[in-house]
């Protein structure tokens, strides 16, 4: 599907979902709230079919952190971007793990570098950081180390 | 010409003239003592060079060639570096059966060597069931396994030590089968009966099909009965457990290491005397030109180069073959090497009776 | 490497596979919970490499950064570079010249093939036979030679840049790709009969880790691994970049997803590699091997992403810039991170021996996953 008509699609299932122009692929920005359904209805509809989820990220911009996720279908190869502002404070979103099982290992990845809170995810631990990491969130743009992170 | 059994002889007249008949036996067993310790330790020594050269040949490179001339002394090396290191006894283990498992080895390969006949005449204990006292006194060998496997107090040694002593149980009735094949055709156990009627051509030869036939099984069974590869699995190269032989080091480690090079030594060694003709020439036919050529050639160089063939192969099969997992090895065994090697029984007494062999 | 650390209450034994393994996997630590010999779950350990290269890279300029990504996934460490290049090309919307896209291509599958051989000696030791692990090391030296007269480095090129390529190619690079080409064939063929022909070989990978295509698409899994189960995702194919669409090449499929599927899948991979190098080394167009940039780059504000087909699968190269001349905050989408998430579900059900079979044909490199 084109641009334009993904576009009317999402709003009609979505219809708070803002859109930024620019860039190759559809950009949709989003509440948190709304992010578990509609990742149901873009899984599940079928001239959507969104199954392959490549990649789910998190940016610190200073007042506030965006999830960020890249979304295609293997059967119409069609890609969109979708973006969630979080609290700084209290980061919180729905898990997407039941639904695109390669989130389970990305989520604990972002929830170890950045701290934000996946609600309802099975396993939520640290993955790459070893013991006694927790809270310390190394990827926020706050993150002070001062043995080993050398300020010019 | 001078040959093994000339000086054997040649000692024994001379000690019955010196002491008195048991002075002379007690002597003459301190010698084979110290003989078969000799060889027990030369053997180890040749083996394992010659196991790291044959493997370096196969891939390419060189091998050990730093320690004596072409590298020939590398393993004196190896065994002075055996020789001081510090053997490890782990915590829970039962000092007893720890301690003794690596002799009943030993002791398990040196009995080996005895029915074996290295020369025309020169064999060491030319009983009347050579080859079943073989097949028998082989079977001991699982009892160290299990020992070592038991007393090192490690679930993983337990593991590696009754998949080795399953696999060699189940191996040893298809090698048992394979034996049996030439004894029914030379109608006797004893070593020197079997060697003596290959006089005029080897058995391999003279039986064709079901001796080739129980030749190949004879050679799979051996490699499994001895842990080699690619039956491997229960060994230190195992990719998960690390084999019974885990918590020994230093003397006690060299023992099991020098053990199963004898071991293979020994199976072989029968290999080439049931199916190789022992020490015997090789003939066609009879009293050609052709004989009288081989003839010339010592018999222990016949049986040494036999011997060392079948050991080549085996070694070859180590670096050829990935390895098998414990269930396709056991289904292997039981599933088509057994009624394989039973048919093949049936199908050799049925020639010997019918003097359809050469 | 394996101690027990404890039995649960239900008699089920838990052991630790790794950190370090004989085979060249990397550090992955792995807890096994085992029932006698089948297995329950698998529970990786990662970290052990973990090098923080996205945060480095919030530091370093657009020309650095380049260096360090070469380490991430070190056996296709042109492709890694390649990704980034093509990122920052994408931020600056430069025009590559044609005879730079040939190179890159051609050293990209001189990587693709060096790769697989690598795998392939290392999945054949695990499973116990030792010396096709000469055997591939022979032609990979090959590969590293010729990659070290042209780009002076055996494993972390560095060569390809923002721009096109670093260097002029060295005068003899054709002639011995030629060569290569030639002896590379013959190998291929006995390779085929050495491994993939061993009734041995085959019992121990058919019929283990099966993975099913929705499973694979599912847990991320790209490149041979999602290939092995009928899964159509080559890169190369679907968003072609360089000189990709113009090279005629198959793309290998295999349906039956299981490691015999994907041990499959790369040993024709290695003989598609060497059909489009075939075509591109006498038709190297003339031309700048780099573009014209500015000394220090600088992209313009917004979000760039750029994906690429490593021996692995897909790389995915995420860049959000504010405009200065350091990234604000980059993502590296690694295949190895997706294609291990699939092995718990894997090997679930299987004996002991067959997880090694599987890590094998997965073709893990622990820093991709750790980066």
């Amino acid at each position: 599907m084109l641009n334009e008509e993904l576009k009317t699609k999402i709003t009609e299932l979505l219809p708070s979902a803002t859109f930024e122009e620019g860039g190759e692929w559809l950009n949709i920005n989003i509440e948190s709230k709304d992010w578990l359904s509609l990742a149901q209805q873009l899984r599940n509809d079928d001239s959507l079919f969104f199954n392959y989820l490549f990649c789910l990220t998190c940016i610190d911009w200073k007042t506030h952190l965006t999830m960020v996720y890249h979304l295609s279908s293997t059967k119409y190869r069609h890609n969109i971007v979708i973006r969630s502002k979080l609290d700084r404070i209290n980061p919180e979103i729905e898990t997407v793990s039941h639904i695109w099982r390669t989130a389970d290992f990305h989520e604990r990845e972002v929830y170890e570098m950045f701290g934000v809170n996946f609600l309802n995810h099975l396993d939520l631990r640290l993955l790459i950081l070893p013991d006694g990491w927790e809270e310390k969130n190394p990827m926020r743009k706050d993150f002070e180390d001062p043995i080993n992170m050398i300020r010019l | 010409m001078w040959s093994f059994s000339n000086i054997a002889n040649n000692l024994h007249d001379w000690l019955s003239t010196t002491f008195n008949p048991t002075w002379t036996l007690i002597i003459e067993m301190v010698i084979a003592g110290i003989a078969v310790i000799g060889l027990f330790a030369a053997l180890g020594l040749v083996l394992v060079i010659m196991e790291r050269k044959v493997s370096a040949w196969m891939q390419i490179r060189v091998g050990p060639n730093r320690v004596g001339p072409k590298g020939m002394l590398q393993s004196l090396a190896d065994t002075l570096k055996l020789l001081v290191k510090e053997g490890l006894t782990p915590n829970g283990a039962d000092k007893l059966l720890f301690n003794v498992a690596p002799f009943i080895a030993m002791i398990v390969a040196m009995l080996l060597l005895a029915p074996i006949a290295f020369a025309k005449d020169f064999q060491l204990w030319d009983l009347n069931i050579g080859v079943l006292y073989v097949s028998a006194v082989s079977s001991i060998m699982v009892i160290s396994i299990l020992m070592a496997g038991w007393s090192s107090n490690n679930k993983y040694s337990l593991m590696g030590a009754m998949r080795s002593g399953a696999q060699i149980v189940s191996y040893e009735l298809s090698a048992g089968l394979s034996i049996l094949a030439i004894v029914v055709l030379t109608g006797s156990l004893r070593v020197s009966d079997i060697i003596n009627s290959q006089a005029d051509g080897w058995w391999i030869f003279k039986g064709h099909i079901p001796v080739i036939i129980a030749f190949v099984i004879f050679i799979i069974a051996v490699t499994a009965e001895t842990n080699r590869a690619p039956f491997d699995l229960a060994e230190a190269e195992s990719e998960l457990t690390a084999g019974f032989h885990t918590e020994y080091s230093g003397m006690k480690f060299a023992l099991f290491f020098l053990a199963e090079y004898v071991n293979i030594f020994v199976v072989c060694g029968i290999g080439a005397t049931l199916f190789l003709g022992g020490w015997q020439p090789l003939h066609f036919g009879t009293g050609t030109q052709f004989n009288h050529i081989m003839d010339y050639i010592p018999s222990s160089l016949w049986f040494i180069g036999k011997t060392f063939f079948l050991i080549f192969v085996i070694m070859w099969f180590r670096w050829t073959f990935p390895r098998l997992r414990i269930d396709q090895l056991l289904n292997l065994e039981w599933k088509y090497l057994l009624p394989i090697s039973m048919f093949n029984l049936l199908l050799v007494t049925l020639m010997a009776i019918m003097k359809w062999h050469f | 490497m394996v101690e027990e650390i404890g039995t649960t209450t239900e008699g089920d034994l838990i052991i630790n596979v790794g950190p370090q393994h004989p085979a060249t996997h990397g550090v992955l630590h792995l807890v096994i919970t085992l029932n006698g010999e089948t297995i329950k779950k698998v529970e990786p350990h990662l970290g052990f490499i973990h090098r923080s290269i996205e945060k480095m890279c919030e530091s370093l300029t657009y020309r650095q950064f380049i260096y360090v990504t070469s380490r991430m996934d070190y056996l296709s460490a042109h492709i890694n570079n390649h990704a980034c290049a093509l990122c920052v090309e994408k931020g600056l919307q430069i025009e590559i010249p044609a005879r730079a896209q040939a190179i890159r291509v051609l050293m990209d599958e001189l990587t693709r093939i060096a790769s697989h051989e690598l795998w392939w000696g290392a999945m054949a030791m695990d499973l116990g036979a030792f010396t096709p692990f000469f055997h591939a090391f022979r032609e990979r030296e090959t590969i590293n030679d010729i990659m070290e007269e042209t780009c002076g480095a055996r494993l972390t090129m560095n060569y390809i840049v923002p721009g096109g390529v670093m260097q002029e190619l060295h005068p003899d690079f054709q002639k011995r790709v030629k060569e290569f080409i030639v002896l590379y064939k013959r190998k291929i063929h006995e390779y085929d009969e050495m491994v993939t022909g061993n009734i041995i070989f085959q019992n121990r990978m058919k019929n283990v880790g099966y993975l099913s295509a929705e499973d694979a698409v599912s847990y991320g899994c790209t490149g041979p691994t999602a290939r092995g189960s009928g899964v159509s995702c080559d890169i190369r194919k679907l968003y072609p970049y360089e000189v990709y669409d113009k090279v005629e090449f198959d793309e290998i499929l295999e349906t039956a997803g299981d490691s015999f599927a994907r041990y499959m899948v790369r040993i024709r991979e290695m003989q598609q590699s060497i059909r489009i190098i075939e075509q591109l080394i006498d038709n190297i167009p003339d031309g700048d091997f780099q573009a014209k940039t500015k000394a220090v780059l600088k992209l313009p504000k917004g979000e760039f992403y750029s994906r690429v087909e490593t021996a692995r699968g897909e790389l995915g190269v995420y860049i959000v810039s504010e405009g200065g001349t350091t990234p604000y905050r980059i993502k590296f989408r690694s295949p190895g991170f997706s294609n291990l998430s699939a092995l718990d579900h894997m090997a679930r059900g299987g004996k002991l021996g067959d997880l090694i079979a599987m890590m094998g044909t997965l073709d893990l490199v622990i820093p991709d996953i750790d980066r």
